[in-house]
Order: C-alpha cells, then sequence, then structure tokens
C-alpha cells in the first residue's frame, strides 16, 4: 500500500513538472508579449527597456531555467498589466470560481450516478431510454450552446434567473447548473455501462443465489464494484470542472478564474496565464491523485498489488 | 429381448423426492421473440442422493436449477412445475425465493474466483449467508464462519475470514463458496461444474469434500458436469441432457454399463481409454444445434447414425428402457438399435480406473 500510494505521488509530481514545462514553451512560442502590451507603435528603446526588465532578452533556456526555479521557490511572476504578483490576481478570483464548480460537481454526481444506476437497473426498458437520450443530448450540445439556450429559457423568457453577473446568489444557478447538467450527462453513461458490466458478473449470481433480495444485491455487491471504474471518469470531471468554466463564465460575465483567462490570454498577459495554465492541470492532476488513492481504498486488489504492475 | 416392443412411458414413482422438477420450460425473449432454451424438463432428486446432471455446453443443465430458483433474471419466462419438499417453487415471486436461495437450496458454481465478490472480505461473505439464514450477527456469526472454513479444510481459517478472494487460490475459493453454501445448512446443494476450472489433484480434493460433506448432512445434491469421470465417480444415478431436454435417466450403474439412447453411447464412446491399446478417439459428428434451430422431431437426429424418417415425426419423450424399471431413454427406435454391438462392457471399469488414477495422484 505504501509503495502503492509513493508511486502516485511521484507520477503526479512529474506530470506537474511536466505541465509547467508546457505551459512555458506553448507561451513562449504564440507571440512576442512586449510587441503587444506595448503597442506596435512603441519605440524600440521601450520594446527592449520591457524585455530585459521581464528577462525576455535572455535565451530561451535560461528564462526557462529561471523561471522553473522561481516557481520552485513559490514565486510564479508578476502580472505584466499591474504588477501584482501572478499568484494573488489568481488566488483572488479562485473562491468565486469554487463557488460555481463545487456545485456544479455536487449537482453532477448525484444527478449522474442516480441516473446512470436506474438506467442499468431497468436495461432496455422506457426509463433506461429516457435516461441515455437525455445523456447523449447533455454532452454532444456544446457548453457554451447549452448555457445560452438556459439563459434563453430561465433569464429571457420566464425571467426567473439573472443572466449574467455576480451580485446575487440567484446568479450562481444558471452557470452552476450548465456545468452540472454536461458532467451529469457524462456520469449517468459511465455509471450505466459500469453497472452493466458488474452486473453480468457471476459474483452477482452468487450474491442473489445466497438468498439476498435483490435491493441488497445491488447495494452491497454491485454499487461498489460498479464505484472503481466510475471513480475514473470523477476523477476527470473534477479535473476539467475549472478549464470548463473557462466556457461558461464567459457567457454568465461570471469574474471567476475562466473570466480573467480570457482576458489575460487577449492581453498576452503572460505570467496570469501560466499561473492558471499551471492551477488547471494542477487541479486535474490532484483530482487524479485523489482517484488513484481512493481505487486503493475500494479496491482490494490493487491495494496489495506491486506499483510496477 | 423380451419386451413387448411397445414404447412404455416412463412415469416416476410416487416416491419421497426431495425436488421434483416435471416439465420446466425456459423461454428467453431476445427482442423480438422468444427462443425455447428447456423443452420440458423432468428431473427429481430424493432425499440424500446425488443426481449427476449431464451434458454439452448449452444442453440447459445448468438452466434447469438457475429457473428452478428464478436465478435467470426478468428476460427468461419459466412454466412448468418444480416441487421441493412438497412446495412449489414456480411462480414465487422473488421475495418469496430468496427464503430457499441459499438456505434449503444451496448453490456452488464454476469458477470460485469470480463467483465471489472481490471487494470483500471472505468472512463478510459467508456471514452474510449466515445472517440470512440463521439470524446469526457479529461474534456468532464469525465464529460459525471460521467453524465453517474449519470444516472445509481451509487451514489458518481464522486469518483467512479477514482475506480477500483474490489472496486464496482456485481450489481454496472453492471450498469458501462450499463453506458459503453450508452456511444455509441446505438440504440440496447445487454444485454446478464445481471442478471444472480446478485443476486434476484439486478437482479430486473437492469432490472428496463434496462426497464427506454430504454423507455427514446427509443433503441431496445435483452434480451438473459435462466431465463423465465426475459423474461416474460421485453419482447415484443420472440425467443426459441434450438440447432442452433430458433424453435418458438412469442409475449411475446403469447409464455407464447399459446406455440406451445413441446420444449417451456416443458420449461414453468417446471416452479414451486410459490403459487399452491406442486408437482413434471416437467423436459424436456435428455440433449442439441452436436453441433456436432445432431440427424437427429429434434434436439429436442430425447427428444421430441409426436416424429413421420417424425420428422427424415429433420430439420423442422419455420412455423406459426394456426390461428396466428405473432406466428411461427419450428414442423412439431404442428397440432397434438395442440389439447392436457397441462393446461397452469395459467402460465402467475404464472410468473408475480414471479416478483411481487421479486418487493416486493425489496421495503421491
Amino acid at each position: 500500500m505504501f509503495l502503492y500510494v509513493l508511486s502516485r505521488i511521484a507520477r503526479a509530481l512529474i506530470t506537474v513538472a511536466l505541465i509547467i514545462t508546457l505551459a512555458f514553451v506553448i507561451l513562449r512560442m504564440t507571440g512576442d508579449p512586449a510587441t503587444i502590451i506595448l503597442g506596435p507603435d512603441a519605440p524600440p528603446e521601450a520594446y527592449e527597456a520591457f524585455r530585459r526588465n521581464w528577462g525576455l532578452d535572455q535565451p530561451l533556456f535560461i528564462q526557462y531555467l529561471s523561471y522553473f526555479a522561481a516557481i520552485l521557490k513559490g514565486d510564479l511572476g508578476q502580472s505584466m498589466r499591474d504588477g501584482r504578483a501572478a499568484l494573488d490576481v489568481v488566488m483572488e478570483r479562485v473562491p468565486l470560481t469554487l463557488l460555481l464548480t463545487v456545485p456544479a460537481l455536487l449537482f453532477n454526481l448525484v444527478i449522474g450516478i442516480t441516473a446512470g444506476i436506474f438506467a442499468a437497473l431497468n436495461r432496455n426498458s422506457w426509463i433506461d431510454r429516457a435516461i441515455m437520450t437525455a445523456s447523449v443530448t447533455g454532452f454532444t450540445v456544446p457548453s457554451f450552446v447549452m448555457g445560452l439556450v438556459l439563459a434563453l429559457i430561465f433569464a429571457v423568457k420566464l425571467k426567473v434567473l439573472p443572466s449574467g453577473g455576480s451580485e446575487t446568489w440567484q446568479h450562481t444557478i444558471l452557470p452552476s447548473v450548465t456545468m452540472g447538467l454536461i458532467g451529469a450527462a457524462i456520469i449517468a453513461r459511465f455509471t450505466r455501462s459500469a453497472m452493466l458490466e458488474v452486473l453480468g458478473q457471476p459474483y452477482i449470481r452468487t450474491a442473489s443465489a445466497k438468498g439476498l433480495n435483490w435491493t441488497d444485491v445491488v447495494i452491497q455487491h454491485a454499487l461498489p464494484n460498479a464505484a472503481i471504474p466510475t471513480l475514473t471518469i470523477i476523477g476527470f470531471m473534477i479535473g476539467s470542472l475549472v478549464a470548463g468554466a473557462v466556457v461558461v463564465e464567459s457567457i454568465f460575465s461570471w469574474p471567476g478564474v475562466g473570466r480573467l483567462l480570457v482576458g489575460a490570454v487577449a492581453n498576452r498577459d503572460l505570467a496570469v496565464v501560466q499561473v492558471i495554465l499551471i492551477l488547471i492541470g494542477f487541479t486535474m492532476v490532484l483530482a487524479n491523485l485523489i482517484v488513484d488513492l481512493a481505487y486503493g481504498v475500494i479496491d482490494p486488489r490493487l491495494r496489495h498489488s506491486t506499483p510496477a504492475k | 429381448m423380451t419386451h413387448s416392443g411397445k414404447q412404455t412411458i416412463f412415469k416416476p414413482k410416487q416416491q419421497d423426492f426431495l425436488i421434483d422438477v416435471r416439465g420446466l420450460t425456459v423461454d428467453f425473449d431476445i427482442g423480438n421473440h422468444y427462443v425455447r432454451a428447456l423443452h420440458g424438463v423432468d428431473l427429481s432428486i430424493r432425499r440424500g442422493e446425488t443426481l449427476g446432471v449431464v451434458g454439452e455446453s448449452g444442453c440447459g443443465k445448468s438452466i434447469t436449477w438457475l429457473a428452478v430458483l428464478g436465478l435467470l433474471g426478468g428476460g427468461a419466462k419459466v412454466s412448468g412445475s418444480a416441487r421441493f419438499d412438497g412446495q412449489e417453487l414456480v411462480g414465487l415471486t422473488p421475495r418469496q425465493l430468496t427464503a430457499f436461495r441459499g438456505g434449503r437450496i444451496a448453490l456452488i458454481f464454476q469458477d470460485p474466483a469470480s463467483a465471489l465478490n472481490p471487494v470483500h472480505r471472505i468472512g463478510r461473505q459467508i456471514a452474510e449467508a449466515l445472517r440470512l439464514h440463521r439470524g446469526l450477527t457479529g461474534k456468532a456469526a464469525k465464529e460459525e464462519a471460521r467453524r465453517l472454513l474449519d470444516r472445509v479444510g481451509i487451514s489458518n481459517a481464522a486469518q483467512r475470514l479477514n482475506e480477500y478472494p483474490h489472496e486464496l487460490s482456485g481450489g481454496m475459493n472453492q471450498r469458501v463458496m462450499i463453506a458459503m453454501a453450508l452456511a444455509g445448512e441446505p438440504d440440496l446443494l447445487i454444485a454446478d461444474e464445481p471442478t471444472t476450472a480446478l485443476d486434476a489433484t484439486i478437482q479430486a480434493q473437492i469432490l472428496d469434500l463434496l462426497r464427506d460433506l454430504q454423507a455427514e448432512t446427509h443433503m441431496a445434491m445435483a452434480l451438473i458436469s459435462h466431465d463423465l469421470g465426475v459423474i461416474a465417480d460421485m453419482a447415484d444415478r443420472v440425467s443426459v441432457m441434450y438440447a432442452g431436454r433430458v433424453i435418458e435417466e438412469a442409475s449411475a450403474e446403469a447409464l455407464f454399463e447399459r446406455p440406451a439412447h445413441p446420444y449417451t453411447r456416443g458420449l461414453i464412446g468417446a471416452l479414451p481409454d486410459i490403459d487399452g491399446p491406442r486408437h482413434r478417439l471416437e467423436a459424436i459428428p456435428g455440433a449442439v444445434p441452436a436453441p433456436s434451430a432445432l431440427p424437427p422431431g429429434c434434436a439429436f437426429s442430425d447427428r444421430c447414425s441409426h436416424v429413421e424418417t420417424i425420428c422427424h415425426k415429433g420430439p420423442p419423450i422419455l420412455g423406459l428402457v426394456g426390461g428396466e424399471d428405473d432406466h428411461s431413454a427419450a428414442c423412439v427406435r431404442l428397440d432397434a438399435i438395442e440389439d447392436q454391438e457397441l462393446n461397452l462392457a469395459s467402460q465402467p471399469s475404464k472410468l473408475v480406473h480414471q479416478r483411481a488414477g487421479l486418487q493416486e495422484g493425489v496421495e503421491a
């Protein structure tokens, strides 16, 4: 178990390092920040001063090393716009994003898992077909379309919810539901197939043959096994919630990390973009690490196997 | 031959059968229509008796018992009758059936590793059966589970209770399954290919264990197998199934010495001889027809070397084999083929030799 945990943590750290590197490479390749921030008409001395100031005149490799060294010290650079620490600029937006993503996550877990289980238990019935039709619709519609349609219905037509902004708690409902519906659709589908797979296993027949009633067979024997593959997709969902917030926050003018990213990209505010990319990568890695560790708790076969396996 | 030449319809004597299955049919819903998998199966087992159920894969030998206990799921339509100790089981609600499942009627399955839940400890899985059928919980259940593991020959029982199925070998897991089956103190144990997934020495040990337990508890047993050696070794009576029907039924001795149905003759003839001269193995030509594509009349007619036009008239019913009152077969040409030499004289001893070889292997 100890080796298992250790190997998962090591793997997570390596992934984070790769993400940090990737963030650097991609941002340096996509254009010169001096030109964009100072504008095309600035005098050449101004460009030079700006580049010297931000270390952009150094060879790329040196820039990379000093960037990496700074990150290890916890220094993620300053916003090129207003000179404040980029980490602070991002972190003050994080709670706002969590205000959307945490309810969205709860929504998609509760609805998605319940729907998936019901669909599997009523396989090929109208319940199953209805749930799966809704699910396919949910995850094939892009989030901006879903968001706009919901806004159109509840804000424009019914006028029961605000279409954008962040003044009251009602403002969180539409963006959360948009993200939650899409996530629920995906989780329902995965839960259903995981359940169907498990319900076909011989140990389910054993549990019935033992004299357990069907409800207990499902709760005590099917669900713990179906949870194992479902966890994988849940980890993925948690990781992608922050990334998904980029689109949804823009639609609903929600001042979270997602909208900050859109602004920072447009402004070529490298340090801020870097911090957000690393943050998104870090959530994904963390979510997957938690999932890996949870596997170990749920599945005794993993707990006892060697990490090399 | 002394008998009249007319088929006598086989009627079971009204003895105290523990379980008496009559005319059991199963139809599977495959979307737009039903496919019949069992075409009226008749089987019965007396108290303390072992009935061997033999047949190729897909002949319905497992489905029969799953149907009796309502374990086939919603896609299967079961009709006919299965009286267990006077109580009709066909038509009971799932909730009523749970009282029989794992209690008075226990099952063990072919692949013990996948028949046990991988995420629960052995102890918990046995304790579950103890709670359901004997109302034991907590410490009492744990102690009884330990005793059962001990009884089925698992050393270190107390420690094994806390282990998971993947930590045990196949043979050990089958012992756990047997312990779990014993938890309900069953009157009838249905053993569905209990040794097929195990290697030969373990096979012999598990069969010995089953035999011992049966002697001790006087439970009846339905031993489902396609291994004639296992059947010859264990069964008092044998039912041979083919394509969803019982086609021959007799005492084990009579069946192996005087198989009547061409299919049974073929099965026994196909056994390799362990110490006779080497010769090419006899095989039954062709394959079992799919349930959706049965020939009219006798389902075996396509593969039978004794086939005549009469065989296609309708499915034959079980009739007494001439001169015997506890041996029946479903073949309209019994009289005609009975006299044909099949040179089976050495067969029963051949089987006994094979088993003996296995047992010696265990002790060696």
